[in-house]
C-alpha cells in the first residue's frame, strides 16, 4: 500500500473511532461545557474536527500523487 | 391572505421558475439532464450535495426526535459525518469508473463492474423501491409544513399537489441542473430560518441554550443521554444504526449518483472534506426540539414540534419565511428522487431489461414520461396513506443500504463474483424484511438493517468464494 494511502486511511478514521466505539464512554451529560451535555459537546466536537483530519488525508494523498509525476 | 401565506406561495413560484430557466441554456440530452454533463465545480456540487442531503425529515424529524425520544436523535449528527468520511475514500474511485465508461447511475456500476444486465436490473428495481417511499415522505412532510405555517389557509391537499406539479415541471425542462440552481435558495432560506430560529427560541423561551439545558438537566436528566426517552434505543442501537446508516448514505441511488456529475475527483474529496460543517447547524434544530420538550410538553405529533413552536413565538411573515425554506427544503430532494428514479426506470429497467438497441434519445423520451410515472404515484401514496409508509422509509434505508458490500467488494477486492453478490443482496433484503416487518427491529439491541447487512457481507464473500471467478473487467 502507498505510503500517502496509509496515512489518509489513518487520519480517517480518528474521527470514526471517537464517534462510534468511544460512545459508551461519553455517554453522560456532565461536565457540562459551553452550556451542552458532555455527551452533544463531544459528538459536536468531533463532527467539527473532521474536515481538519480530512484535510490531512487530502495532503497524504496529494503528496503520494505528486511523488508519481516526478518519478516519470 | 396572511403575510406568512403570501411569503411561501412566493418562495414555491419563484423557486419553480428559477427552476425552468436553469435549463434553458443547455441543450437537453441525456448526459445533461441526468448528471449535469459531468462538469459540476466545487460550489455548485457543494450546494447540491447539500441540497439532496438536507430534507424535510431533517426539518421535521430532527426537532421532532429531540422532542419525543432525545438523545436518540443525536445520531444524525454522527451518520453523516460518518458518511463524508467514508465518501472520500469511496466516491472518487467510483467517479473514475464512471467516467472511464461513461456511467450514469448505481445500476450501471454494478452492471458494469459485474458485468451483467440482470444484476443491474436487480439493483434498480431495489433502488426505485426504496426511492418511492422516501419522495412520498418529502411530499406529506410539505403538506404539514405548509398547511400548519399558514395557519390552515392553504389545506395540505392543495400545498401537495401544487408543489407536485412545479417540480415535475421543472425536473421536466432542466433535470440535475434545475435541482442544483432551486438547491441555492434553498440553501440560503433554510440557513437563515434554522439560524434565527435554533438561537432565538431558548433565549426567548428561557434567556439562552445554556439556561434552556440547564432547565432540562433538572427536568429530566435522562432525556439528554442514550437511550433517552425511547427505551429501546440505546448506546448499541445507537451504534449501530450510525454504522448501517452511515454505510448506506451514498448508496441511495441519487446519491451515488452524484459522484457522476463531479467535474473531478478532487472536487469530490474536497466536497467531502467541508460537508461536515454543514452539518453543524442540525444541532439548532435540535435545541428548537428539546425547548418544546419544555414548553409544549404532550404534543400528540413529535414531528409538529418545531413548527408549532416557531408559530407561538414569532409574528406571521416570519412564521411565512420558515415555512417556505420548510416548503423548498422538500422540493429539492423531492425533484432529485424523482429524476433518479425515472432515469433508472428508463435506463436500466426499460433499456436494460427490454430493449437493448434503444437509442439515448428514446431512453431521454422514456425518462420524460417515467418523471410523470414516478411523481404521480408518490402523489398518489401521499394523498391517500399520509403517514402509514413511515415503516417503509426504514426499509428504504435498510435496502439501499445493502448495496454497500457489492460496491465496496467491487471496487477493491479481486475474488467477488456476479453470484456472490447476487446471492448476499438478496439475503441482506429479505432479512432486513423479515426483521422489520415481523417486528423484531431492534434485534438483540441492534438495528434490524444492521443485522441484514452483516450477514449480506458474509453470504457475498463466501458465495462469491465458492463459485468460480467471474470475468470481470480489469478496474484498476
Amino acid at each position: 500500500m502507498r505510503k500517502g494511502l496509509k496515512t489518509a486511511l489513518v487520519c480517517g478514521s480518528i474521527p470514526v473511532l471517537a464517534l462510534v466505539p468511544a460512545l459508551p464512554f461519553v455517554n453522560r451529560i456532565r461536565p457540562v461545557i459551553l452550556g451542552l451535555p458532555f455527551i452533544l459537546f463531544w459528538i459536536l466536537l468531533w463532527v467539527a474536527l473532521t474536515p481538519v483530519f480530512l484535510l490531512l488525508a487530502d495532503r497524504a494523498l496529494r503528496k503520494d500523487d505528486a511523488g508519481k509525476d516526478e518519478g516519470r | 391572505m396572511t403575510p406568512a401565506l403570501a411569503i411561501i406561495l412566493g418562495v414555491i413560484l419563484v423557486s419553480a421558475g428559477v427552476g425552468f430557466i436553469a435549463g434553458r441554456r443547455v441543450p437537453m440530452n441525456l448526459e445533461n439532464w441526468t448528471v449535469g454533463g459531468r462538469k459540476f465545480g466545487i460550489v455548485i456540487m457543494w450546494l447540491l450535495m447539500a441540497g439532496e442531503v438536507y430534507t424535510t425529515f431533517t426539518f421535521l424529524g430532527a426537532s421532532g426526535w429531540a422532542y419525543a425520544k432525545g438523545a436518540p436523535t443525536f445520531y444524525i449528527l454522527i451518520y453523516g459525518t460518518l458518511a463524508y468520511t467514508l465518501s472520500f475514500f469511496i466516491l472518487p474511485e467510483i467517479w473514475k469508473i464512471g467516467k472511464r465508461r461513461g456511467l450514469h447511475t448505481q445500476p450501471d456500476f454494478f452492471a458494469h463492474v459485474f458485468e451483467s444486465r440482470a444484476l443491474g436490473v436487480l439493483v434498480a428495481i431495489i433502488g426505485i423501491l426504496s426511492i418511492l417511499p422516501y419522495l412520498q415522505l418529502q411530499l406529506a412532510g410539505l403538506g404539514m409544513i405548509v398547511e400548519i405555517a399558514s395557519d390552515g389557509a392553504v389545506s395540505s391537499t392543495t400545498a401537495i399537489l401544487l408543489a407536485f406539479l412545479l417540480t415535475s415541471a421543472f425536473v421536466l425542462t432542466s433535470g440535475l441542473r434545475g435541482s442544483a440552481w432551486v438547491a441555492v435558495i434553498k440553501d440560503i432560506l433554510m440557513l437563515a430560518a434554522v439560524g434565527i430560529v435554533g438561537f432565538g427560541i431558548p433565549r426567548i423561551h428561557f434567556g439562552g441554550i445554556g439556561r434552556m439545558f440547564q432547565a432540562l438537566i433538572e427536568k429530566a436528566p435522562g432525556h439528554l443521554v442514550f437511550p433517552g426517552s425511547a427505551p429501546s434505543m440505546g448506546v448499541g442501537w445507537v451504534m449501530s444504526t450510525v454504522l448501517l446508516t452511515g454505510m448506506g448514505f451514498y448508496m441511495w441511488p441519487q446519491l451515488f449518483g452524484t459522484a457522476f456529475s463531479a467535474k473531478s475527483e478532487q472536487v469530490i474529496r474536497r466536497n467531502a472534506i467541508i460537508m461536515p460543517l454543514y452539518q453543524i447547524p442540525i444541532v439548532l434544530i435540535f435545541f428548537v426540539g428539546f425547548t418544546a420538550f419544555l414548553v409544549l410538553p404532550g404534543l400528540a405529533n413529535g414531528d409538529l414540534s418545531f413548527l408549532t413552536l416557531v408559530r407561538k413565538t414569532y409574528p406571521s411573515w416570519f412564521v411565512g419565511i420558515v415555512g417556505a425554506a420548510g416548503a423548498v427544503t422538500a422540493m429539492v430532494p423531492a425533484s432529485v428522487l424523482v429524476l433518479s428514479a425515472a432515469t433508472l426506470l428508463a435506463k436500466n429497467v426499460y433499456r436494460a431489461g427490454f430493449r437493448p438497441k434503444a437509442e439515448d434519445a428514446e431512453v431521454m423520451r422514456v425518462s420524460r414520461v417515467m418523471v410523470l410515472v414516478v411523481s404521480t404515484t408518490a402523489l398518489i401514496f401521499a394523498l391517500a396513506f399520509p403517514s402509514a409508509l413511515v415503516n417503509l422509509l426504514l426499509i428504504g434505508y435498510d435496502g439501499v443500504s445493502q448495496f454497500f458490500p457489492g460496491v465496496i467488494l467491487g471496487l477493491f477486492w479481486k475474488r467477488v463474483t456476479r453470484t456472490g453478490v447476487t446471492a448476499g443482496l438478496l439475503v441482506g433484503i429479505a432479512t432486513a424484511a423479515f426483521l422489520v416487518f415481523g417486528k423484531h427491529d431492534p434485534f438483540f439491541g441492534l438495528n434490524a438493517g444492521f443485522v441484514a447487512l452483516g450477514l449480506n457481507a458474509l453470504v457475498t464473500v463466501v458465495v462469491s468464494l465458492l463459485s468460480r471467478p467471474s470475468p470481470r473487467k480489469a478496474l484498476a
